[in-house]
């Protein structure tokens, strides 16, 4: 993965940025030795590393802003970093950027109950709202497998996902408010303390969410808080073939039902849990899927039997349904061991994240049958079915020259793909470096331009995570695009509108 | 995590085995939720996936750890809240005993650090030489206002109301079984223990005697070697590991034999589970070290395999359960300690955030007192807003960091367990 040169003299003047970020900071949270520096290498995604110029971790927005005035005067980039825990790269720090770690502004700022929003700032994690708001009654919805640890920050910057967003929706669905510091030194406040707050302006909420630290650093964000749930049961479906567990999929959701998550396993990934569950499985089961529906316990049980009858259609050889709440979480350990079973199976594992539109499943599956076989690397299937977003785990062992390249092949073969097939890159990773390639198998170049275009309007400098989500530099001084700088304008004799 | 640890550094065992649990590390970061370290610090280095990239470099580079890597290493509390939470199974504790001990081996610590820590490992292992130092920090403690930094922590440390005499149980002897004798077993007595509250091993031979155990205090059986083994000290922890392997293998297979070797202080618990792992190596101790570590069961084990005799006193009282780390994380025991106090007639209350450390930690609260003594002040909260009557916990040093400091009495499991079968109300909750 090529990324930007180093800009050398940068990295010449470390030692004197470092001193110029410490009097804003604190001294502590400046970190610019080697050995300290070295843990900040990756994200989620050990794959791409860099060890950053400096790490920096301010405690308010008015550190940040500070800090980005800094860099903008010096010239540096800055890299944004949440809990580190992207799977596209996208906290993947530059050698001449500062890594700016947004963790250490976690407060929740306000809870309100009345208008059912939660105010927190950027470096929370995620389910330190849902667990703040559960004795009113309420969570946040959106629930990546990362919730733990993963910032609101970061999921706002991703426009992250999880099981839960097939009915509840993503990120973006979630937001009503951010604060946000902009390269131009600016603080903005877009929304308010109460859903539909935004609704009266351009959409920028929509457009900062999921622009992966390309535009501002959000620094502050108000949810949607929605009710808990009554009640939830899930659904363990097996099929005796993938296609059969694909029409389920679409049998379920042309019925227009739609579940609280719909995920989907395959042989691969039941035999890997199996074994580190020491549990066995139904021999026959070539294909599981996890339906959970929630609501009152009498929409539960209607939906129960409705699902019941269309997976007996699709084929389905074994419907269970979990009784109690043991039975629900037992049912779903196997869903969120599937990764560190398939850990433990093999050397390393490449995950990657596209979309495709559902009645593609079969198509795309098999597709990835055959792309095993070309590259010669074994893969599995463990993924959100409802939504058609796919997370091919695809094994390999990095110690063995080449396989990693061949992996990474083997993603890229997928998601063009998923492309081909009408879908798009990503479901809920973001694009990062890990897809920055692809970009223009997704994207004309017209589309890309404007894209760029969007970005040069609020980092002309393009210092914010440069090298991430574009193919190719934005060149935004190129565009003779008037921007105003110091307050001055170019040409400022020349009328304007 | 892929590493380039060289195949000449990987013919050190130890070297090759942190090469194979880094491997296991998929750099996920869901154990930086549970590590108090990163909740206090916010810092990458400061966390459990911090720590094994800072020890990933160390065996990399190879030689001497720079004093950066070290701090990191040092600030951790070792409370394996990370290994319990690990998706993948990363076994951190034997990564971070390893990496201690290289550290101890390659690294020249200042002097004063060194000093202390050397100490530190002898005082604790030694209940006379501790009790000695008690005495003299009792004459120090008016002066601690003008020390800072671990000194002032051992100070501060120090209990201000008078030493407990040293307890007759704690003295190699065998205690009879009341009525049928279902089971013979050993008792850690322990050192720290014996000089702080010797109301523990007390009540714990009470409570077992009543259920019809004999208990052996094996002659030759004392420090479990963890104070030293915290600070990577291995030459001073395995002479003291050994001894207690070869105490109770002389019980185990003298006439009498014994079925389980029992520990009321989960961090000594640990430890001694961890024996087998220790001395795996030592083709004249692998065997019987591992022997030992599946014949060790915490006192709220052996007691939910016994089951408990219904209670005879109505208490009544609300605890607070505070479950140690060395419990909860260290041996995974979360549920038996909860089940006993509740079939003992009290009622159970969960401290929210439980998973977090209170700062005690073994040394911890002596080498690293501003972040234990954060980690204490925010445990004190939660066990506050619990609305609790008592608290009670299975490890010695939670209960000298945090008692004193809850507005409620603070006592050993155990000491419940006793009482509401029969045994004395325990000192403190007169009243």
């Amino acid at each position: 993965m090529r990324m930007p040169d180093p800009d050398q003299g940068v990295i010449a003047r470390r030692g004197a940025l470092a001193a110029r970020l410490r009097a804003i900071v604190g001294a502590q949270w400046v970190l610019d030795d080697e050995a300290e520096r070295r843990p900040y290498r990756c994200d989620g995604i050990t794959a791409y590393q860099a060890t950053p110029l400096l790490v920096v971790l301010p405690a308010s927005t008015a550190e940040i802003r500070a800090v980005l005035a800094v860099c903008r005067e010096q010239g540096v980039k800055i890299v944004p970093r949440g809990s580190g825990t992207s799977l596209s790269g996208g906290a993947l720090p530059l050698e001449d950027g500062v890594l700016l770690v947004t963790s250490r502004l976690c407060a929740i700022v306000a809870m309100d109950v009345e208008n059912r929003v939660a105010r927190v700032q950027c470096g929370v994690p995620n389910i330190r709202i849902s667990e703040a708001a559960r004795p009113f009654g309420l969570c946040y919805m959106p629930d990546p497998s990362s919730q733990m640890i993963s910032t609101i920050g970061g999921n706002v910057a991703e426009n992250s996902g999880g099981v839960h967003c097939l009915k509840y929706g993503m990120t973006s669905n979630h937001v009503v408010g951010l604060e946000a510091v902009l390269m131009s030194g600016e603080v903005i406040r877009l929304g308010g303390g109460f859903q539909g707050a935004a609704d009266g302006e351009l959409d920028l909420i929509g457009l900062l969410t999921g622009s992966e630290g390309l535009l501002a650093v959000v620094t502050e964000i108000t949810v949607r808080l929605v009710p808990l749930p009554e009640a939830a049961r899930v659904m363990s479906m097996s099929f005796a073939s993938v296609e059969d567990a694909c029409r389920c999929v679409g049998a379920i959701i042309g019925a227009g039902i739609i579940p609280a998550g719909l995920e989907f396993m395959d042989r691969k990934v039941l035999n890997a849990v199996a074994s580190l569950l020491r549990e066995e499985h139904d021999p026959r089961t070539a294909a599981l899927l996890l339906c959970e529906l929630d609501g009152t316990a009498a929409e539960i049980d209607a939906l129960i039997e409705r699902v019941r009858g269309l997976a007996e259609q699709a084929g389905a050889i074994d419907i269970r349904a979990s009784r109690t709440e043991e039975e629900r979480e037992r049912i779903w350990r196997s869903r969120k061991l599937a990764f560190s079973a398939i850990g433990k199976m093999c050397k390393d594992y490449y995950c990657t994240d596209g979309t495709i539109p559902r009645n593609r499943l079969p198509d795309i599956l098999d597709r990835m049958a055959e792309l095993s076989r070309t590259y010669g690397l074994d893969y599995a299937n463990c993924f959100h079915a409802g939504d058609g977003n796919l997370h091919p785990i695809i094994m390999y062992d990095a110690a063995r020259p080449g396989d990693l390249d061949k992996a990474e092949a083997f993603g890229a073969d997928v998601l063009r793909a998923c492309v081909d097939m009408g879908g798009v890159l990503s479901g809920e990773h973001g694009v990062g470096v890990e897809k920055r390639d692809l970009m223009t198998h997704q994207f004309a170049p017209a589309d890309l331009r404007q894209q760029q275009v969007l970005k040069c309007a609020f980092d002309p400098e393009e210092l914010l995570n440069p090298g991430k989500v574009f193919p190719s530099p934005c060149r935004c001084a190129e565009f003779g695009r008037m921007h105003v700088r110091g307050g001055e304008m170019r040409f400022p004799d020349i009328p304007r509108f | 995590m892929l590493n380039t640890i060289s195949p000449a550094a990987k013919a050190d065992p130890n070297i090759a085995l942190a090469g194979e649990i880094i491997g296991a590390c998929v750099h996920c970061g869901i154990c930086l939720s549970h590590c108090p370290t990163y909740q206090v610090r916010h810092e990458e280095n400061d966390s459990p996936r911090g720590r094994i990239f800072l020890m990933k470099e160390m065996y990399e580079r190879g030689g001497a750890p720079d004093a950066r890597t070290v701090e990191h290493l040092d600030r951790c509390l070792t409370c394996l809240a990370c290994e319990a939470i690990c998706p993948s199974g990363v076994e951190y504790s034997r990564l971070i005993g390893h990496g201690r001990e290289h550290v101890a081996a390659h690294y020249r610590r200042p002097p004063a650090q060194a000093a202390l820590r050397r100490v530190l490992a002898m005082l604790l292992s030694r209940p006379r030489l501790f009790r000695m130092g008690l005495a003299a920090g009792r004459v120090g403690r008016p002066f601690r206002a003008l020390l800072s930094g671990p000194l002032r922590a051992m100070l501060d440390m120090v209990p201000t109301a008078p030493l407990p005499a040293p307890s007759p149980v704690d003295r190699p002897q065998v205690f009879a079984a009341e009525g049928t004798r279902r089971m013979r077993v050993a008792l850690l007595t322990g050192c720290v223990q014996t000089v702080l509250d010797t109301a523990i091993n007390e009540a714990t031979i009470r409570l077992l005697r009543r259920h019809g155990v004999e208990i052996v205090v094996a002659a030759g059986a004392g420090c479990c070697g963890a104070p030293a083994e915290h600070m990577g000290d291995s030459g001073r922890a395995l002479p003291l590991v050994k001894a207690n392997i070869a105490a109770w293998l002389r019980e185990a297979d003298g006439p009498y034999g014994l079925d389980a070797v029992v520990v009321n202080a989960s961090g000594c618990g640990t430890s001694i589970k961890a024996y087998g792992h220790a001395l795996r190596l030592d083709p004249a101790w692998a065997g019987r070290a591992a022997r030992i570590s599946a014949m060790t069961l915490d006192i709220s084990e052996l007691m939910e395999r016994i089951g408990l005799l219904p209670p005879v006193v109505p208490t009544g009282l609300r605890v607070a359960y505070h479950a140690a780390c060395s419990m909860q994380h260290g041996q995974r025991i979360t549920r038996q300690p909860r089940a006993l106090l509740a079939a003992a007639g009290f009622t159970v209350l969960d401290i929210p955030d439980g998973y977090m450390c209170c700062g005690s930690a073994g040394t911890y609260n002596l080498l690293q007192p501003a972040i234990a003594g954060e980690l204490k002040q925010r445990k004190v909260a939660a066990i506050r807003a619990v609305g609790a009557q008592v608290a009670a916990s299975g490890n010695i040093g939670c209960m000298t960091q945090l008692a004193g400091e809850v507005g409620i009495p603070f006592v050993h499991t155990v000491q419940l367990l006793d009482w509401a079968t029969g045994g004395p109300r325990p000192a403190g909750l007169e009243g």
